[in-house]
């Protein structure tokens, strides 16, 4: 079946409204291009009572220059705005990419960037409405040796074995991105790095973001803006896949040597993964053969693959190889 | 000879609605006070069900009734139930309820309990075959086409004679040999032995199984989705408890089917039973897309086992051959024959030795998918017969040609009773891709590393048989002087309804402008026809056609000797005209002479018909009796030997050993179809064959969990066909060997099956190729598989496990 149950739609036009909403309905459901939520809607699975479509709401979308070289880009703005616009593809090159490679060419067009960092994990069992950890009962139906579980963690599994799937994430974090919330009366800045969590600080969210908070945009710092930037996508298709693995890394050279180096991978745990010993590797190292090997021994060090998962060890190694490999074009 | 519409382009009439949005489909039938429908589906694999609590639905608002499957006649073991009590597979329909609005009767559904008690299920079908495995169905866990359900376990012996990773061979209920295989064998220089396994995959048709129906008059109306206008018909009325001349049924477009829809199917025939239970009440099912993916078919996996044998010089000698099919939860399709005919003809082996076994999981019910059984045998066989070349130090395409039959087919046989065929030009479609392709050039770069990516060249061969015969033709010929070509084969969306119907406008002599197709429906008063399924409607159609405007053109020159003087085979047919050979200015136009034909009744105007037609066609050439000249026969053409449709594919790829993905360069698929009758048609089919091909190479497999068997693809995302980034926008090319058919009055033969199988191969023998022909024995090739074997780590799963990885 795929007929939606019924609910309230509001479709506030300022911030205040929508929170007024929030706080009267105590499971309304916020919702912009709702590439995410319908599909649970239409299974059925979540059934909140009323929507809040911010997409009407102004100060929510756009992108514009910050004061440190950096960029704000408003929550509401759609993957095809942030891919195509000049400046993100000027400072942020890999932050353009990555948005180019969500899904498919129409989910683009109606899906945002808040929307992307704040969606649910594709866990096949959850999303089918098993009863399971995330879901609030008391097992994994992904962590068993027949479970399909090929798209899951590598690392930091507690209880779920659910990867974050979004493609913009791990850049914003490399990119050390903020997360700017409204929360109640306050705005609260949330650094990427610490907007993602894992099933080990609260199993039945992916992100910080608490009923009643509104993701008001991110801002993008200039710290890394102009640097030498890599984003790859390995999926089972060129189009509408979520990655198997992806990668992000922004990077600085003088001399021939890397002087400074931020990479971080999606999808091989609940939220995106810094890979810090990439990163205090090849920092005051030259780019080449010889740092790619030391780079494909330590970019996946600790993986615990699942029974149909141990592909993803080689291809988290694989792509922090070709992203230092790229430095040394 | 030279034809005035055989292979010319054209424009066929439904185009402009389907590229517009005014074609109308099922779902978009509408009617005042129509109900809805929604069904509730098995959470189950396999339960029987012990009670159904209506009370909560019919109490939401709008709720106007239900059917339960005590309403409905439930058929025999192995068929798939409209509603069930005992489902076999999740999602299989157990209860419908109607409302007065979609929402209202998906509330409705939402509020229905059923408690059922879970019964064994499986889903791996050598699970199934061990000595204590459990069967799919109460009855048994073996059956088929023309197979009795039973229960068939192989013993353990059977199991620890082989070993592991190699298939078990115990008892089949389908046997055949020809030749001594195990002569072969001795004589072999090469011997290659291998098993493998080709995942099931889904249809995915764009249009979901969406019907309509009403009464009214005594009749029933349905609004269906079928490939098959006439050949749906019987099964239709069958399942809806009606004779045949009480069903009014209306199929003008078909988003896709790939023979999911080939004939009727349950879900159809559900809105017409609710429509009963409310009086006659216009109702809508609209099947959703999980809907779609749980009841819409699925091709048959496979796991299978070969030996085979080769001489020095690349020819197939022997084979020795062992499938297990995996049937979903009922008869299914005798994919297992497609899969050993399809061996025996394209590789036309001298000894061949084939067993199969069908057996029965609770995973999705499987049908005919397009090439079923050879598009399976192409992806499994054709790497081994790459790997024999590279033991015999030959070329692979050498190889392909020392086996393929050619030269017409005089000597070539079909399957394992070694029929003789219609024609086979294989060889031919084999050495024409190769020199355009450039083959022996492009080969010299396999395994070249730019990068992470490795280049592989693949190819491969298709087969499908392509024809078939006996059916009806009917044209008539209005006073207005118009040609109405009436065919039910049915609109898939190949465009062969058209092209074939251009035949009648080719032997007539007609202008194409002044041809009107008459289909879509039985108020278009439809010949019995074969379905639009089996690559068969170009050699079927035609014949057909033919027939029915030679008749035509009989009568035409017997109305104009009646009119004019002398013998019908004084006259002939020029310009739209029956005219005297002798005296062209002599003549009536065909507006007069189907106005003469009404006037001298009888056969010429459609009141007196020939005995042999069926009584579909009766009736309708009675419904037009009377409007004009009609032409109606049945194709009693001769016939001898099978039609095989034949294809051969060459691809060209990028590996890349880093991240598995493979980036497909080109790919030319070169058709043996005989006489091309639609050069734009066949264009369509060979490009969306290498499209769908590619997604069974690569990414399309249904995955169960073995302990809850609840389906991995419930949509297009999960089920992962291919999608217009992942295929070569300007690398799709085709052609065609284009000798005629040596059978078929026009040449012509069908083509849609075998192209698929041929690029499907194709792509994964370059795969292998890329990696230095490394066998995966399995297929799709999917990227974690490519990974694994480029970096030496051993598969993640096991050898021959399918529907669970």
């Amino acid at each position: 079946m795929d007929v939606m149950h019924n609910f309230e739609l509001y479709q506030p036009g300022s911030i205040a409204d929508a929170q007024a909403i929030l706080a009267d309905v105590k499971d309304a459901w916020i919702i912009a291009g709702g590439k995410d939520s319908l599909d649970w809607f239409k299974e059925r699975v979540k059934q909140p009572s009323a929507l809040v479509d911010i997409t009407g709401i102004a100060e929510l979308h756009g992108i514009a220059a910050g004061d440190d070289g950096g960029l704000w880009i408003g929550a509401t703005t759609t993957l095809t705005e942030v891919a195509e616009d000049g400046a993100v593809r000027d400072k942020f090159p890999m932050l353009a990419k990555a948005a180019s490679l969500v899904a498919s060419p129409q989910i683009r067009h109606l899906g945002t960037i808040g929307g992307n960092v704040s969606q649910d994990t594709r866990c096949l069992y959850y999303r089918d409405g098993f009863p399971c950890y995330r879901a609030g009962g008391n097992t994994c139906y992904a962590n068993t040796p027949t479970a399909m579980n090929r798209e899951h963690t590598l690392y930091e599994a507690s209880r779920c074995v659910a990867v974050t799937p979004s493609d913009t994430a791990p850049v914003l974090v490399a990119l050390e991105a903020v997360m700017l919330i409204q929360r109640g009366g306050a705005k609260v800045e949330v650094a990427a790095d610490d907007f993602f969590i894992g099933p080990d600080i609260d199993i039945t969210r992916m992100t910080v973001l608490q009923r009643g908070d509104i993701l008001l945009g991110i801002r993008v710092p200039g710290t890394w803006a102009g640097s030498h930037q890599y984003f790859e996508k390995a999926a089972d298709r060129a189009s509408w896949d979520f990655p198997l693995v992806n990668i992000a890394m922004a990077a600085r050279t003088e001399g021939g040597k890397i002087t400074a180096a931020s990479m971080v991978c999606g999808a091989v745990q609940c939220t995106p993964r810094r890979l810090s010993d990439v990163e205090s590797l090849i920092v005051g190292e030259a780019p080449g053969a010889d740092l790619e090997g030391l780079v494909k021994r330590v970019a996946a060090r600790g993986a615990r693959p699942l029974t149909f998962n141990q592909f993803k060890k080689p291809l988290m190694e694989n792509l922090a190889v070709r992203a230092v490999r790229s430095l040394a074009v | 000879m030279a034809y005035r519409l055989i292979g010319k382009n054209f424009t066929p009439p439904d185009i402009e609605a389907k590229v517009t949005g005014t074609a109308r489909y099922a779902e978009d039938f509408r009617a005042d006070g129509m109900a809805h429908i929604k069904i509730w589906g098995s959470r189950m694999p396999h339960g029987r069900v012990t009670r159904i609590d209506l009370s909560a639905a019919e109490r939401v608002p709008g709720f106007l009734g239900a059917l339960v499957p005590d309403d409905i006649k439930q058929p025999k073991p192995a068929s798939q139930a409209i509603l069930t009590s005992e489902p076999t597979f999740y999602g299989e329909p157990v209860v419908a309820v109607a409302a007065e609005t979609e929402q209202a009767a998906a509330d409705a559904i939402a509020a229905v309990v059923v408690e059922m008690e879970l019964l064994p299920f499986v889903v791996d079908p050598l699970e199934s075959l061990k000595p204590d495995g459990p069967n799919a169905l109460t009855g048994g866990n073996v059956t088929g086409s023309g197979i009795d359900l039973q229960t068939i376990k192989w013993s353990g012996r059977d199991f620890a004679m082989v070993a592991e990773g190699e298939l078990p061979r115990g008892q089949v209920p389908v046997e055949w040999t020809y030749g001594d295989v195990e002569a072969g064998f001795a004589a072999a220089k090469v011997i290659v032995e291998e098993s493998f396994v080709q995942a099931s995959n889904a249809h995915h048709a764009m249009e979901p199984r969406s019907a309509a129906a009403y009464w009214e008059g005594g009749k029933c109306h349905v609004w269906g989705s079928t490939q098959s206008t006439a050949f749906a018909q019987p099964g239709l009325a069958g399942l809806i408890g009606i004779p045949l001349e009480d069903l009014v049924f209306v199929a003008e477009f078909a988003g896709g089917g790939f023979g999911g829809k080939a004939g009727a199917y349950p879900l159809m025939a559900l809105p017409a039973l609710m429509s009963k239970k409310l009086g006659g009440r216009p109702c809508l099912l609209r099947v959703a897309r999980k809907e779609e993916y749980n009841n819409g078919y699925a091709r048959a996996g496979f796991q299978g086992w070969a030996k085979l044998g080769f001489r020095a010089d690349g020819r197939m000698i022997a084979a020795d051959v062992f499938t297990v099919q995996d049937l979903g939860t009922t008869t299914g399709f005798p994919d297992f024959n497609g899969f050993g005919n399809a061996l025996a003809t394209i590789h036309q082996p001298e000894a061949m030795h084939y067993r199969s076994i069908p057996v029965l999981t609770n995973t999705v019910p499987k049908g005919a998918q397009r090439g079923p059984g050879e598009q399976q045998c192409a992806n499994m066989i054709e790497p081994l017969l790459d790997k024999a070349a590279r033991e015999l130090g030959i070329d692979r395409v050498a190889l392909r040609l020392a086996n393929a039959p050619g030269g017409g087919g005089q000597d070539a046989r079909y399957g394992g009773k070694r029929d003789p065929v219609t024609s086979a030009y294989l060889r031919e479609a084999i050495a024409k891709g190769a020199e355009q392709f450039r083959w022996a050039e492009r080969v010299a770069d396999s395994g070249t590393r730019t990068g992470s990516k490795v280049r592989g060249y693949g190819v491969a061969s298709g087969f499908h048989t392509a024809g078939s015969y006996g059916f009806d033709g009917l044209v008539r010929i209005t006073p207005d002087g118009i040609l109405h070509v009436h065919t039910g084969v049915g609109n898939l969306g190949t465009y062969s309804y058209a092209s074939t119907s251009r035949i009648a406008a080719e032997v007539l002599g007609y202008d194409w402008s002044r041809v009107v197709i008459e289909r879509g429906g039985t108020a278009r008063h439809l010949p019995w026809n074969l379905g639009q399924f089996g690559s068969n409607t170009n050699y079927t159609m035609v014949r057909t056609n033919y027939v029915a405007a030679m008749d035509a053109k009989a009568k035409l020159q017997e109305i104009a000797a009646a009119a004019l003087g002398g013998a019908a085979a004084d006259y002939e047919l020029r310009d739209e005209r029956v005219v005297a050979t002798a005296d062209p200015a002599r003549g009536l136009s065909f507006a007069e002479a189907a106005q003469k034909a009404i006037e001298m009744g009888g056969k010429y105007a459609g009141q007196a018909l020939p005995e042999d037609i069926n009584p579909m066609t009766v009736a309708s050439a009675t419904a037009i009796a009377g409007t004009g000249l009609v032409g109606v026969a049945k194709d009693t053409l001769p016939q001898t030997g099978v039609v095989p449709g034949l294809s051969a594919s060459f691809v060209a790829v990028d590996v890349d050993v880093e991240t598995g993905r493979v980036d497909i360069l080109e790919c030319l698929s070169v058709a043996d179809c005989g006489l091309v009758i639609h050069p734009q048609g066949l264009a369509a089919q060979a490009r969306s064959a290498a499209v769908m091909g590619f997604g069974l190479a690569r990414t399309e497999r249904h995955i169960y969990d073995p302990a809850y068997a609840r389906p991995n693809a419930r949509g297009y995302h999960d089920a992962k066909p291919m999608t217009i980034l992942d295929i070569p926008a300007e690398g799709l090319h085709w052609a065609a060997v284009d000798q005629p058919d040596l059978v078929n009055p026009m040449g012509t033969k069908g083509i849609g099956e075998p192209l698929e199988g041929s690029a499907s191969a194709a792509l994964v023998t370059a795969i292998s190729d890329a990696l230095g022909g490394h066998l995966f024995n399995r297929a799709p090739v999917v990227t974690d598989m490519i990974l694994n074997a480029a970096e030496g780590l051993p598969q993640s799963h096991k050898p021959l496990a399918t529907n669970t990885v």
